[in-house]
């Protein structure tokens, strides 16, 4: 344990002396990040500069902080969205055994909850939870989409910006895929 | 009240005990032509005297005194309780509420905790009205009036209220979800007395229905039409008829589908409205570039009456001056969807001299504010929302803004401010200049924040409010803050009654001297704090006082809520768990606790285990 080199005497940090420092005492558990974190990260608003940039330093959200109610954060963002972007961005969907693709825009919603919800609505399936660790088990189906790269990513891996951001198609995968990719 | 007794002596203020202190006085005789007739008449004419005397009482704290009296008082209070309010749905069932107050022509329930704004609740946690909404069908025939806060409406709710209720006249919805624009659809259709109709901060969900073409043909007896949270598109030509055939319109509050053409045609079929939500205040896209704009400062005014304006969802700040006209007569200037400067507030705000509410986006920054503070005198509340909610070193508003409204307005009553950063002089100012403060809601957004100036936590800031502020009832902390900071709570926010914490506190000292020096606590909301079980034993003596307390991202663990729920049969002790938690955790996510007369809920989804 660190206690042995006794790193915490010679720790600058910013706080009284004498206290422990706060991010270490709050929470119980690690930095895990579940859906509803990604939810925040989705609902804050975006500059040009995270646009570019080609590893935006991601300022943490947390959940529900600060506490304002999200109507109002959509209320206020998605202004920003209509003066940025304007007219749409559709990317084609395609599920595993359906006889055609359907296109959604993008810039309709705001998270992944919400983009998700959508996707089971238009289908007709259950996607199920995401979970950082397995995914989405316990699920028949996997949503996946094609990156900036050409790679295939699980969608709700990054923060919801960078996802619309670098997202050019979707692709729901079914059956044993799916639930190969909840073990990897 | 005393902080010794283990059980309250004075019922509180939403949930009806039975005392057991009630003593039994004489029953009032019932035959007439008994040999006895004589003794039992005195008793008979003070139950009809007194039952005339308590119509005029209107105040639930007093109605609720007056029950403890005897049996006889508690009787007739209760024949006599026309507006029923229950602040948490589930401390009382819809049946025990029904069954003891018989004539209740008024109701005003309160469900999910306010941190449930927050997305720290997980959706389909409860709060139904469904189960009220058939209770009160069976014993209110005769019911008037509805309004929820935070509860889940469902758009079969809706046709129950039109349906069954002959003469209902009052649906408010505050911050609600679960029903759609069908339901409205069947609700308006059916509901032929409807005086008002107040839609605020409610989840609607666009069913692509029509329901604005619904209301009934014929004069209507509208009242007040709020719907500025709905996010769907409307078929304006009916509501211009709606508009054009409800002359007792008052109230209204379109949504950002509206455009200021069109809210020009409104205006002008009634110019008698004392509240206006403006509606997305610019204009379509289909507008012509040749169309001749109507004189929207004309259709301002002529409405002479105008107190409340509210709106500019999606402004454009050339039309501002529109405005105006109504400047001087405006209490209440809600700018909070607006995105202006300080330049484009100066013109308007230095007319509002008889503004009471402002509520506004810090994008006006604290030049904006010392604006304000310069002409609105009779300032009694104020918000200030960030337009862009992150953490962040920079803010538009800082210390500077709060310390020049605390100059300007000295009669400030209740200020909800959102900054970056925040001074304890500042702070400790607006202590000493606005002595009427009844809340104080400050949120420096960066967690852990210490003054910037001095580098010292934010306790002697709010220990200032605290001292200073005689008559707080609601205050709500941020910044860095050690448990003195608590400590000071303790000991003199002795009116305390909402406290909201977050990221703060060293140890459990903190709630303990909250718990043990705040007699009037009701609502206490905590998220990521140091508190763990010692300190959750530490309220026991109070929790049967309070309506709920909440804390999520503490340090309880399971065992320790247990025993609290052991130790208080009356008490609901949730534990609540997010997606990723086991069930046999020992550390506990969220605990929500509340007062009940029903023991556990039925309706709890999977995710709630109830201790």
């Amino acid at each position: 344990m660190e206690n042995d080199l006794n790193l915490k005497a010679t720790e600058l940090r910013l706080g009284l002396p004498g206290s422990d420092e706060p991010e270490r005492q709050m929470t119980p558990r690690p930095n895990k990040r579940t859906l509803s974190d990604i939810v925040s990260e989705g609902s804050r608003s975006t500059t040009e500069e995270d646009h570019q940039d080609t590893a935006p330093p991601a300022k943490v959200q947390i959940v529900g902080w600060p506490p304002v109610r999200s109507y109002r954060k959509n209320c206020l963002q998605g202004k920003k969205d209509e003066v940025e972007g304007g007219t749409g961005m559709y990317v084609k969907v395609s599920v595993d055994g359906a006889p055609y693709l359907r296109k959604i825009d993008l810039k309709v919603y705001r998270s992944y909850p919400q983009l998700l919800l959508a996707l089971e609505n238009m289908f007709k399936l259950t996607i199920g939870a995401y979970s950082e660790r397995e995914g989405y088990n316990g699920s028949n189906y996997a949503p996946t989409y094609e990156d900036r790269d050409g790679d295939w990513m699980l969608v709700g891996d990054v923060p919801w910006e960078m996802f619309i951001s670098s997202c050019k198609r979707l692709r729901i995968m079914k059956g044993s895929e799916a639930r190969g990719l909840g073990c990897v | 009240m005393s902080e010794d007794d283990e059980r309250q002596q004075s019922p509180p203020s939403d949930l009806e005990f039975v005392s057991n202190k009630a003593r039994n006085c004489n029953a009032t005789g019932s035959g007439s032509g008994h040999p006895e007739f004589q003794s039992t008449y005195p008793d008979q004419v003070l139950e009809n005297v007194l039952e005339n005397v308590l119509h005029f009482l209107t105040s639930r704290r007093d109605r609720n005194a007056a029950s403890l009296v005897c049996k006889s008082w508690y009787r007739v209070e209760a024949l006599t309780r026309s507006e029923l309010f229950i602040g948490n749905c589930y401390a009382v069932s819809p049946g025990r509420a029904t069954a003891r107050f018989t004539r209740v022509k008024a109701l005003h329930l309160k469900g999910k905790p306010r941190f449930a704004d927050f997305n720290l609740m997980p959706p389909d946690w409860g709060a139904h009205f469904n189960p009220w909404a058939l209770a009160m069908a069976k014993a209110y025939p005769w019911l008037e009036k509805v309004h929820l806060k935070r509860m889940s409406v469902t758009d079969d709710d809706l046709a129950t209220l039109a349906e069954l209720f002959l003469g209902f006249k009052e649906l408010v919805l505050v911050c609600c979800d679960g029903f759609g624009t069908s339901g409205l659809a069947i609700f308006v259709s059916k509901c032929r007395q409807l005086k008002v109709l107040d839609l605020i901060e409610s989840e609607v969900s666009d069913d692509e229905t029509d329901w604005i073409s619904c209301f009934p043909e014929g004069e209507s007896n509208l009242e007040s039409l709020i719907f500025d949270c709905v996010e769907c598109h409307i078929n304006f030509e009916a509501l211009d008829r709606l508009v054009a055939r409800s002359p007792s319109l008052k109230k209204l509050k379109l949504n950002r589908y509206v455009s200021i053409g069109q809210l020009y045609r409104l205006m002008v079929r009634a110019p008698q409205l004392t509240h206006l939500g403006t509606g997305s205040f610019s204009p379509s896209d289909i507008a012509g570039q040749g169309d001749q704009e109507p004189d929207y400062v004309a259709a301002f005014a002529a409405c002479r009456s105008l107190v409340c304006l509210s709106g500019f969802r999606e402004i454009i700040p050339d039309y501002l001056p529109a405005i105006y006209p109504v400047c001087a007569n405006l209490t209440s200037l809600n700018f909070s969807y607006a995105n202006i400067t300080a330049e484009q507030l100066k013109p308007i705000i230095s007319k509002c001299h008889k503004l009471q509410t402002f509520w506004v986006l810090d994008s006006i920054c604290d030049e904006g504010l010392q604006a304000v503070a310069a002409t609105c005198k009779d300032l009694r509340e104020l918000r200030v929302f960030p337009v862009d909610p992150r953490e962040d070193n920079d803010g538009p508003v800082s210390e500077v803004g709060l310390q020049a409204i605390s100059e300007g307005c000295r009669k400030l009553q209740s200020i909800l401010y959102f900054c970056q950063r925040m001074t304890n002089a500042a702070v400790i100012a607006m202590s000493k200049n606005c002595p009427d403060l009844v809340v104080f809601r400050l949120c420096i957004m960066g967690r852990h924040r210490p003054d910037p100036v001095t580098s010292e936590p934010m306790d002697d800031g709010f220990g200032a409010i605290v001292m200073n502020c005689k008559k707080l009832t609601r205050l709500a902390v941020s910044g860095l803050l050690t448990d003195k900071a608590f400590d000071y709570i303790g000991r003199h926010g002795k009116l305390v009654r909402t406290l909201s914490v977050a990221f703060a506190g060293d140890s459990d000292m903190a709630l303990k001297y909250v718990l043990e020096g705040c007699p009037q606590l009701q609502k206490l909301e905590i998220r990521d704090s140091p508190f763990g079980d010692a300190a959750l034993r530490s309220g026991l003596h109070h929790y049967y006082n309070m309506r709920f307390l909440w804390m999520s991202s503490c340090r309880l663990t399971r065992h320790g809520c247990q025993e609290i729920a052991r130790a208080m049969p009356r008490l609901v002790v949730e534990v609540i768990r997010s997606a990723d938690e086991e069930e046999m955790d020992d550390v506990v996510g969220t605990l929500y606790m509340y007062r009940s007369l029903e023991g556990p809920r039925t309706d709890a989804p999977k995710f709630v285990t109830i201790l």
